[in-house]
Parts: C-alpha cells; sequence; structure tokens
C-alpha cells in the first residue's frame, strides 16, 4: 500500500457520557486465545479444502502438509477456544443445543466435526491404517474448510462491539483473504516446491482480497474506522498488510528457490497472525471509548429524524 | 399462580425525578442475591463508586451533577417585603442540578446476550425476562459483547455470566424484586409492563406540563432496536448523560445478512483455491 499520510483527521467530536466510562463491556475473551483460535481455524480451514484438491489433482506432498496443518490448527484451535472458557469442563454443553442465532453455537458445531474429521484424516494418511475412512473424512473435511474460514467473522460481528459490528459487510472477506494465505503459507513452508503452483495462486487471491479489505476497514466505516488505524491495533494491521504484500512478492519465486518460499510463508503466516490480533485489539479499543457508541448512533438518529 | 400463557410480561419502569440516590437497590439487591462485594472502590468523580452495572452490581445508581442555568426571576407581585433588598445579579447564579438514575438489566424484547448464548443458559422466562442458568452456562463469555447496554458480565472469580435476573425467585414467589420493595420513592416500580408504560406515558405528561420539558421515556418503545425494553427509565436529559447508549441494537437484528456474507465468502474461498488448483499440472 501507498506510504501515503493521512491529512490531520476531522475536527475532534463532540459527545457527552457518564465521566467518560465505557458503555459497552469489553469482550470478555481471552487474549491470545480467542485471536489465536482465529487464526489458527482459518488456516486449519483452507489447509483441509487444499489437502482434497491436492490429492484429486495428484500432489501428495501438497496434500499431506495439508492435512497435517489442517488436523494441527484444528485441535489447538479446540484447546484454545476450551481454555478461554470460563467453566472449562463444561465444554460439552457447547453441543447441548444447535442455535442459528448464536455463531458460536453453530461455530462449535462446525468445529467439533472438522477437528475430528481432519485428525481422522492425517492419522490415517500417516499411519496407514483405515485408508477408504480417511480418504471419506478428508473429503468432509475439506468440504468444511472454506465454512472455517469465514464463520469466525460473524462470531465477531454479530457483537455490539462498535468495530467489528459495522465492519459486518467486510470481516468476512477479510478472513477469507486471510485464511488463504495462511494455509498458503504453511504450504510453502513445507511442501515440495514442484508442487506449489496453485498454492501460490491462490495466495495471491487471498492477498489481493485481504489487502482491498483491509483498506476499506481502516478509511470505509467513518469514525469505527479509527480503531484499525490507532494504537496497537493500528501497528497490527499496519504490519498484516506490509507482511501480506511481502509474502505476495516473494511467492512469486517461491517455485524456484526454496528460501523465497520459506520466507514467503513465513510472511504470510506472520500476516495472518497481525490481521487476527489486530482485529481482535480494534474490536477492544472500540468497546473501551463510549466516542464509538455515541456518535455513530447520534449521527443514525439525526438521519432517521432527518430523512 | 397462572397457567401458562397466562402470565403478563412484568417489567421495571424507573422514574429517575424521583430518585434520590440512597441506593437502597443496590443494597438490597446485592443482599437477596447475594451478588459479591467489590471491596472499597472510590472512583472520584461523584457519589457514585459502583460505576458500572456488571457481575457484581446488578443495579447501580449514577450520579450526575449539571451546571444548570438561573430560575427566571420570580414574578413580582408588589407585596411588602421584609428583610435588605435583594442586589440584581444574584438571580443571575447559575444553579447546579444533580440527576440521579438506578440502572439496571433492560430485559430487552429481542436480547442480544439471549440470542447469541451457545449454550441456552440465558432463557426468556414466564415474566417475560431474561435469566442465566448458572448450572447450564460454561462461561464462554459470548453475551458480554453482546449486549447494546454492556450489562452482562463474567464474574472472574468463578468464570461464569451474571446479570440481573429481575429477582427471578421473588417473582416465583408471588414478590416483588427486592430493590423495587427496597425503594423509598417508589423510582422503581415494578409491575406488569403495559400497565407500567401507561403510568409512564402519563408520568411524562405531567412532568412536561407541570414546567419539566426535558422529561423522556427512554427504553418504552417497542420499535426501538431491541423491540423496547422490559425495564425503562424517565430521563431528564439525554441517554448518554446517565452512560446509556443513545440509540441501542441489537446485534442479531443484522446476523441474517451477516450469515449470507459469510457463506458468500466461503463459496469465494473454495473456488479461488479451485480455480488455483486448475490448469497448469505445476
Amino acid at each position: 500500500m501507498s506510504p501515503r499520510r493521512e491529512p490531520a483527521m476531522v475536527d475532534p467530536v463532540e459527545f457527552t457520557s457518564y465521566y467518560g466510562r465505557p458503555i459497552l463491556k469489553e469482550p470478555a475473551w481471552k487474549q491470545p486465545d480467542v485471536p489465536l483460535y482465529l487464526f489458527l481455524g482459518g488456516a486449519a480451514g483452507s489447509s483441509a479444502t487444499m489437502a482434497s484438491l491436492a490429492t484429486l489433482t495428484g500432489r501428495p506432498g501438497l496434500a499431506r502438509v495439508g492435512r497435517l496443518v489442517a488436523a494441527a490448527g484444528a485441535s489447538a484451535s479446540v484447546v484454545a477456544l476450551v481454555h478461554d472458557l470460563g467453566r472449562p469442563a463444561r465444554f460439552l454443553h457447547m453441543l447441548r443445543v444447535l442455535k442459528p442465532t448464536s455463531p458460536l453455537s453453530v461455530g462449535s458445531w462446525i468445529l467439533a466435526p472438522f477437528s475430528g474429521l481432519a485428525a481422522v484424516s492425517a492419522g490415517s494418511a500417516e499411519t496407514g491404517l483405515l485408508r477408504p475412512v480417511g480418504k471419506l473424512a478428508g473429503a468432509a473435511a475439506g468440504v468444511l474448510g472454506p465454512a472455517m474460514c469465514t464463520y469466525t467473522a460473524v462470531l465477531l460481528a454479530d457483537t455490539a462491539t462498535p468495530s467489528w459490528h459495522e465492519a459486518r459487510r467486510h470481516l468476512p472477506v477479510l478472513f477469507a483473504g486471510s485464511a488463504v494465505t495462511s494455509g498458503a503459507g504453511a504450504a510453502l513452508l513445507a511442501a515440495p516446491s514442484a508442487e506449489l503452483g496453485p498454492v501460490v495462486r491462490a495466495g495471491l487471491a487471498g492477498a489481493v482480497a485481504e489487502l482491498a479489505v483491509a483498506q476499506h476497514l481502516e478509511h470505509g466505516l467513518g469514525i469505527v474506522s479509527e480503531p484499525y488505524r490507532t494504537g496497537r491495533a493500528g501497528k497490527l494491521m499496519k504490519a498484516a498488510r506490509g507482511l501480506t504484500a511481502a509474502g505476495a512478492a516473494l511467492s512469486l519465486a517461491a517455485r524456484r528457490s526454496k528460501v523465497a518460499a520459506v520466507a514467503s510463508g513465513a510472511a504470510y503466516l506472520a500476516a495472518g497472525l497481525c490481521t487476527r490480533f489486530g482485529v481482535y485489539q480494534a474490536g477492544v479499543a472500540s468497546a473501551q471509548d463510549p466516542k464509538y457508541v455515541v456518535v455513530p448512533q447520534r449521527e443514525r438518529l439525526a438521519q432517521a429524524r432527518g430523512d | 399462580m397462572a397457567e401458562y400463557g397466562e402470565q403478563p410480561r412484568m417489567g421495571f419502569f424507573t422514574d429517575t425525578s424521583v430518585c434520590i440516590g440512597c441506593k437502597a437497590c443496590e443494597v438490597a439487591c446485592k443482599e437477596w442475591n447475594e451478588v459479591p462485594g467489590g471491596g472499597l472502590d472510590l472512583l472520584g468523580t461523584s457519589y457514585d463508586n459502583t460505576g458500572d452495572l456488571g457481575a457484581n452490581a446488578w443495579r447501580h445508581v449514577a450520579f450526575v451533577e449539571q451546571p444548570v442555568p438561573p430560575a427566571p426571576p420570580a414574578v413580582e407581585l408588589g407585596m411588602p417585603t421584609v428583610g435588605a433588598p435583594t442586589q440584581d445579579g444574584d438571580a443571575e447564579e447559575p444553579g447546579v442540578r444533580w440527576l440521579m438514575s438506578s440502572d439496571v438489566c433492560k430485559h430487552c424484547t429481542h436480547a442480544g446476550c439471549l440470542d447469541v448464548c451457545p449454550t441456552g443458559a440465558l432463557f426468556r422466562t414466564e415474566f417475560g425476562t431474561v435469566v442465566v442458568q448458572q448450572d447450564i452456562c460454561n462461561g464462554c463469555g459470548y453475551c458480554v459483547p453482546a449486549c447494546p447496554y454492556g450489562v452482562i458480565e463474567r464474574r472472574e472469580s468463578d468464570g461464569r455470566a451474571f446479570k440481573c435476573t429481575l429477582c427471578y425467585d421473588r417473582l416465583g414467589a408471588g414478590l416483588e424484586p427486592a430493590c423495587a420493595k427496597a425503594c423509598p420513592t417508589d423510582s422503581i416500580q415494578f409491575g406488569v409492563l403495559d400497565e407500567l408504560r401507561e403510568r409512564a406515558d402519563e408520568r411524562v405528561r405531567d412532568l412536561r406540563g407541570s414546567g419539566v420539558p426535558e422529561a423522556r421515556l427512554y427504553g418504552r418503545d417497542p420499535d426501538d432496536g431491541v423491540g423496547g425494553d422490559g425495564a425503562f427509565f424517565l430521563l431528564l436529559d439525554e441517554p448518554e448523560v446517565y452512560g446509556f447508549p443513545p440509540d441501542p441494537v441489537v446485534p442479531t437484528q443484522h446476523l441474517p445478512q451477516m450469515w449470507k456474507r459469510a457463506g458468500a465468502a466461503a463459496l469465494g474461498v473454495a473456488g479461488t483455491l479451485v480455480v488455483s488448483f486448475l490448469g497448469r499440472r505445476r
């Protein structure tokens, strides 16, 4: 992205609050558990789909990496989620009901089968046991993979947290792009260079989507874009953009140079981490300042009155 | 007890114009519901040392000190007076007014916390209130950012989410909630929601007619972003002055659109990957 500096912001906004105290509670989830889970779930989802496609198109090395990343990523994200619970012993309560109004309930019903299928697929392929079952599990995980990549965007957007809720149209695309580049990053690190063609192409597409949407998040949402540009979240989002662009550029040389492939993979993975932690932090910052609640809601009221 | 289906929706009407800031509601709530204390924590801004609603504060009395324009001079009746003549300018001194308001869970018609709860721990009772079943809650914390009022919170010492139950146990026994029972000025009124709304409309009319034009109801309108509150308020200033959001919207209002968007993005991922694997065998 261009290094062009923004001109000074608009005049400081006027608003009233109760002694400057936050109106909303900030998300109760732990860091790094939940941002890490967003990252791992996305990488696992796209890797499972890549593994299926690599199997179908006769790329065994890439398929193996995809299966292992999917299994490891999904298992680790289950651990992160359970660790985040206030009552971890009650994690099975997540599967007590299936509620379409709760993205976390729907997500649990995606994550639970996905992690099981990914583990069976990788376990079977590595040990040679139950081959037909393993293949079927791998194919099913590949079908669930794209859902793993994007449902977490709804998880964040379906809250009153201003910078997440107002970004509800953009987060799914950002998370989809970021999941594809993260999956591509893992494959670039570990898969044989001869099989990297599709990975490079997918990574480039993911990077373009991610960069375009990040730009909109940081500038297109009015006052609730501010948390994406400032403070710790701003630094993380900026780093994510730089790393994504670097990963995409380096990936062009990945099939000729192992060094370029590893550097590109590492950059993509680091970008994925920065994106997820950056988006998470922007949401927290927007809940901490009553400005991001009062100002947009006042504007909405004024608009409703005017029309 | 009424049969199922006959029980009308119950709620609170908190008339802040008669709140005296005694905090009896906060104390009665803590006593009855065994809500833990938070230790002595002086906030240094006002008489309010509770700060906000949370896992350990299910009622919260806000104190707002405001400068107000001087009262208009009394009409001169030409009556004989005693004492020193008043000096011009005395009446010009700006005054101060105190706004006090006892905040509580709104028990929304469309409750974000209830919608997003993945375990079904949060449920709607036969009284139309929203309550956490503590034996089900696994402390996932999703309800916390889903509340557009910032009410519900995870109790760190326990791990589960807590908030006002509108004294579900007392209602079941035919009693009124502890806070309403303890309120000495009837600022907190408990009753059938429809009746409370009528009473509130009348009260606003009276106040406006008697020289309090700034009186307004907050959370009474069934067409607002949360479908109206089961606990609503009469305020004497803008909602944000008391720490309320001016136009809260339940986040799940936009959920169908979000699922569609995420579904489209997931198809985009699948399509991108399939296309990437087509073509050249390299």
